[in-house]
């Protein structure tokens, strides 16, 4: 069968060099995106989803290398692209939206004019079909009045406006991929289930693929169809949205959820995650996780899980699906309601 | 009245004018009180007000209106300001959502906790300073081995419990905590909203806990109120207020709330509130005991 996947990540391994030593900050990751799908990448702050979208677009600084593995867009491998070729696939196929909208923004040029550029520098057409683009971009993202809005600056928008703009920006040169890296964390929550409700109007309109970063569970599962949980540099589980939602596997995955105000039962605590993700400096041997895990089995501690298949979709990395391994059933708040 | 309501908001009214031609209305006619050891939630989207509430509370500036009644004194009072704000300075406290961020880089997390007490003299010689910093350090879930630490050597959420540390160590009668996780990872928020509740439930501290969404207030306060454009639109006590919501924003406000759940969210209709639809000069009318809605 001919591979369809329009990105894909084979054993890929990023580091950095530090003063300190080298830093294990994406670890043997595999994963692969369809064309029109929606990959959620969850996971604590410091687990290497940032460093993972942002190697596939080379933004990472010189001192990071991919170590090992290698990284398909569309079919052709890019693992050892050089800039120049780079910045025409980011202007063609790749694009992208960061948490902060004014890392994106100049705050002194008015909005239209900032995605007038952008399609220019991209797109082979003259300043008029520019400018019209433009504000059909800004329609698309559902900025009322765009003609109006057109010559603001951004300081005149509120956060939901701005990272509408970036999307606009982001979209206007028609990519294929969208990395959207934690685009709604600083929103309001109605504003956040707005630009939600837009990336995936836009998904349904346009067939793009979007792989959208997040360290919270709950706001992924309006929008994702598959979703893979990070942590320390390694993919710990993956699988459709209902697999990883109404059947998680990996303890990690037990406590990101658990967690969650919403899915904790009124009158019990939270449940949280004891401590935090390991230094990536010299990762533990085994299961990063067991030190955290109450479920830990002593394996876990020596040894480094495998990737566990339980359907066609879904692999989860923990002990506790091996065969000789003690039955545990999940915290039972997590069930379907 | 009643001696154990800690804060006592009525009516109060902040405007800021910024020119001839425009005065922003922060705080538009809010009233609220909070019992000792309880916690009120206070929610609002980004600029409805809640932190110019804190801050009016705290004494930062004289409201335009109305009054603030702290243990059964009126500290808003504009012609005493200056005092009243000397004797709120150490029995209200506040935490930020940085205050993890400005603890002082240089200082050791002791020192850190250490500076008020010595300062307000609230214990005496180096003996009992320790004993104290240990207790505080315990009361906030952190060992004495973090004694030594510098702020930027231990985690975010490490760094908050500290700055809570610092707080309670002046053992206030009110704690104000405007938006103290909306900066932490949410598996961390669970573990400081958690040390909250034991705050509350063991050592008794009364708290004013702002929010910008629903979700974690079901869990902390006894207590809710709901604010938009500096209007309180919906009070209730918590298990009302989320079980029977009256205003549509508070509706509005409730769906958007992400639910960990793929299916039932993709089919979710997230109900919108059109602020066009706002009455301009409403009251809060009681509905049922304890239960204000405006209308
Ligand atoms: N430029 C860098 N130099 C060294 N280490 C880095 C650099 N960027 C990121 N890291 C490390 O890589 C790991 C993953 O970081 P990141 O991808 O930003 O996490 P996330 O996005 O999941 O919060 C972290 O341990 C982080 O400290
Ligand atoms: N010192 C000030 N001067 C002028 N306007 C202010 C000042 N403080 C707050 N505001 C305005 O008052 C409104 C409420 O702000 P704030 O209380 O910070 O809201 P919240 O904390 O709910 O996000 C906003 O419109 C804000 O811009
Ligand atoms: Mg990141
Ligand atoms: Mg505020």
């Amino acid at each position: 069968m001919i591979n369809k996947a329009i990105l894909q990540l084979k054993n890929l391994s990023i580091s950095f060099d530090t003063p300190n030593g080298e830093v294990e900050a994406v670890r043997n990751v595999n994963l692969s995106l369809q064309k029109g799908e929606i990959l959620a990448i969850v996971g604590e702050s410091g687990c290497g989803k940032t460093v993972l979208s942002q190697s596939v677009l080379k933004l990472l600084p010189k001192t990071s290398n991919i170590k090992n593995g290698q990284i398909f867009v569309e079919g052709e491998d890019i693992t050892h692209y050089k800039e120049k070729k780079m910045r025409n696939l980011r202007g063609s196929v790749l694009s992208m939206v960061f948490q902060d909208p004014m890392t994106t923004l100049n705050p002194t040029i008015p909005i239209g004019k900032q995605i007038t550029e952008s399609i220019l520098k991209h797109k082979r057409v003259s300043r008029e079909e520019a400018k019209e683009r433009a504000i059909e971009m800004l329609e698309l993202v559902g900025i009322d009045d765009p003609i109006y809005r057109f010559n603001l600056q951004p300081h005149f928008f509120s956060g939901g406006m701005r990272q509408r703009c970036v999307l606009a920006i982001a979209l206007a040169s028609d990519p294929k991929i969208l990395f959207a890296d934690e685009p709604t964390t600083s929103l309001d929550v109605t504003v956040q289930a707005k630009i939600l409700d837009l990336l995936l109007d836009i998904r349904d309109k346009t067939g793009i693929s979007i792989v959208f970063i997040s360290h919270d569970l709950g706001v992924v599962a309006r929008i994702a169809d598959k979703v893979a949980v990070m942590y320390a540099g390694k993919v710990v589980e993956m699988g459709t949205a209902e697999e990883v939602f109404y059947d998680p596997c990996h303890p990690y995955t037990w406590g990101l959820l658990g967690a969650l105000p919403s899915s904790t039962i009124e009158g019990e605590n939270l449940k949280s995650i004891q401590g935090m993700p390991p230094v990536m400096l010299d990762p533990p041997p085994g299961d990063a996780f067991a030190v955290r895990n109450e479920y830990a089995l002593k394996i876990d501690y020596a040894e480094m899980p495998p990737m566990f298949q339980i359907t066609q979709t879904h692999f989860a990395a923990t002990w506790l699906l091996d065969e000789r391994a003690p039955i545990v059933k999940p915290p039972i708040s997590l069930k379907r309601r | 009245m009643d001696s154990t309501i800690i804060l006592d908001v009525r009516h109060l009214q902040q405007e800021f004018h910024i020119n001839k031609e425009l005065t922003i209305k922060a705080i538009d006619d809010v009233s609220f009180t909070i019992e000792k050891g309880k916690i009120f939630g206070l929610v609002g989207e980004t600029g409805s007000g809640k932190s110019t509430i804190a801050r009016t509370v705290m004494g930062i500036y004289p409201p335009t209106n109305g009054e603030v009644h702290f243990k059964g004194n009126m500290i808003s009072n504009k012609k005493r300001f200056r005092d009243n704000k000397n004797y709120t300075r150490r029995n209200i406290q506040i935490i930020f959502q940085d205050s993890a961020a400005a603890l002082n880089p240089r200082m050791t997390v002791a020192k850190i906790i250490a500076e008020p007490l010595k300062i307000n003299n609230i214990v005496k010689g180096k003996k009992e300073l320790e004993k104290k910093i240990d207790s505080l350090l315990l009361q906030v879930g952190l060992d004495s081995s973090f004694k030594s630490k510098y702020p930027d050597e231990i985690s975010g959420g490490q760094r908050q419990r500290v700055a809570i540390a610092r707080c309670i160590g002046m053992e206030p009668d009110l704690i104000i905590a405007d938006e103290p996780i909306a900066s932490l990872d949410i598996s961390i928020q669970a573990q400081i909203v958690t040390l909250f509740q034991q705050l509350q439930r063991e050592y008794g501290f009364t708290f004013l806990f702002i929010a910008h969404d629903l979700s974690i207030i079901r869990f902390i306060s006894d207590t809710v109120g709901v604010m938009l454009h500096g209007k309180m639109m919906e009070m209730a006590p918590t298990k009302e207020l989320f079980e029977n919501p009256l205003h549509p924003y508070t509706k509005a406000l409730l769906s958007a709330v992400p639910v960990p759940d793929p299916i039932y969210e993709r089919n979710k209709e997230i109900l919108l509130y059109d602020v066009a639809s706002l009455p301009v000069d409403g009251d809060m009318i009681e509905v049922s005991p304890g239960h204000f809605v405006y209308q």
